[in-house]
């Protein structure tokens, strides 16, 4: 579903991708963990082109990325992303943010989208909010509606950019039971996150990255439990 | 001067307020006209095109830099000596567009600047391309913080177009001063006519600025 092929990526001077080269299948969940700065961020966003690599092929679906416009826009809507600070559309109610990109970009009828919309608001469990604006929900709930804007264009793959760490800890577990059900429907997905507890529970493999590469990968158990790598050693030692 | 002097104004009155009817058509059409340069200008100085960038910057710095007046006399009086002639209220209209428009664009520019770049990244990221992000996205939020600086700008403009008597625009100024002319005096009565009529019109437009300022304080 997504190649990766020696993505490397520089910021100025900054070289933040070191040639990452790795493949996620159909239905996987692949959690990517490591320190602040290690290029977790950078490399979720190079596999929807908010950032575009500096070097190295990505794949996705089949489409090899290129800078085109008709290209990026098509394999964008293939790819859904969830962000740290959920960016909702604050001027929108709620239905209103899941509904623009169905209507602008997929072509559907208005009442065609909001029959979807309802749908996945009873998916993430706020139907009742539909008319309410971004600023009147808890952070919790926003994020949900992020998962849910990102769902409507019908996305194969679903990319999450530590979706729970801008959350008060009674609202990060609301979140992942949302991720959790979405893994068990069969969604591919890309999670930077250290909710271990995630990880174990949902993750099909976990990648460790460190100074732009990826130092170490496994099942979650072996990657958690029995690290290889010292730096994985030294990294888990801390956050555990 | 007399007390009896000031009996002009209803004499006056019918002349001016056909002046005032230009004053506020004119002062509409540049707005109108200012906004949409002043939207395009200001999103091309945002892009990575370093031609179209630096083309909108040196449009917006001369104009600035420049007298109104001078851009006024420029197009109504230089024109026509390249063989391009304006009737006044064109020259004044295209002249106070081009003016507002470098105003605007300023305006614009730091309105879209004030919203969070993840805006548009999540407007991306549903497939929308740059312009639907734009449009749908950065700038109604834009649009909405800007409401009070675009407001002024517009009273500015409404002031600034008595300057257009200059060339002989049928507007309030003009008629003042014709008036002035054609009795040889009053000119305290009649120039205190025209001042509360731009009056009428300033007053209750910073009162409705005002207004959008607190509720945008107020952050709803």
């Amino acid at each position: 579903m997504i190649e990766l092929k020696n993505v490397h990526k520089h910021f100025g001077q900054l070289h933040v991708l070191k040639g990452i080269t790795s493949t996620v299948d159909q239905g996987e969940v692949v959690v990517i963990i490591g320190p602040s700065g290690s290029g977790k961020s950078t490399l979720l966003r190079c596999i929807n082109y908010l950032e575009e690599p500096t070097k190295g092929e990505i794949i996705i679906d089949g489409i090899k990325l290129n800078h085109s416009a008709t290209n990026i826009n098509r394999v964008r809507q293939e790819v859904g992303m969830v962000f740290q600070s959920f960016n909702l559309f604050p001027h929108m109610t709620v239905m209103d943010n899941i509904t623009l990109a169905p209507k602008k970009v997929r072509g559907l009828a208005p009442s065609k989208a909001e029959d979807i919309a309802q749908e996945l608001l009873a998916k993430v469990g706020l139907s009742d909010k539909a008319e309410a604006y971004p600023r009147q929900l808890s952070g919790g709930q926003q994020q949900r509606v992020a998962i849910a804007r990102a769902l409507a264009v019908q996305p194969k793959v679903m990319l999450f950019d530590e979706p729970t760490s801008a959350l008060d800890p009674e609202m990060i577990g609301e979140v992942l039971d949302v991720m959790k059900n979405l893994a068990e429907d069969g969604m591919t997905m890309v999670v930077v996150s250290h909710e271990m507890g995630f990880a174990r529970e949902v993750g099909t493999r976990v990648l460790f990255m460190d100074e732009g590469k990826i130092v170490e990968e496994g099942k979650p158990e072996e990657v958690f439990f029995n690290p290889k790598n010292e730096r994985t050693q030294a990294f888990l030692g801390k956050i555990l | 001067m007399e007390l009896s002097d000031w009996l002009v104004i209803p004499e006056i009155l019918p002349l001016m307020l056909s002046g005032l009817k230009v004053t506020v058509v004119i002062t509409f059409f540049s707005v109108l006209t200012g906004l949409v340069i002043g939207t395009i200008v200001g999103l091309a100085r945002l892009s990575d095109n370093r031609f179209l960038c630096g083309l909108t910057t040196a449009y917006v710095e001369i104009i600035r830099g420049t007298p109104l007046m001078v851009q006024l006399f420029l197009i109504y009086y230089a024109l026509p000596e390249i063989g391009i002639h304006l009737p006044p209220m064109i020259a004044g209209w295209v002249a106070y567009s081009i003016n507002s428009g470098a105003y605007v664009s300023e305006v614009v520019r730091g309105g879209i600047q004030s919203i969070d770049s993840g805006q548009m990244e999540a407007a991306r990221s549903l497939g929308m391309s740059w312009w639907q992000g734009m449009r749908y996205v950065v700038l109604p939020q834009a649009f909405r913080n800007i409401m009070p600086p675009l407001g002024n700008e517009f009273i500015m403009l409404l002031k600034d177009s008595s300057l257009m008597a200059v060339i002989a625009v049928p507007e309030v100024m003009r008629y003042a001063n014709l008036m002035v002319g054609r009795k040889g005096g009053y000119a305290l009565p009649i120039y205190v006519t025209a001042g509360l009529l731009y009056l009428a019109l300033t007053l209750p437009l910073s009162l409705v600025v005002r207004r959008a300022e607190r509720g945008l304080a107020k952050g709803d």
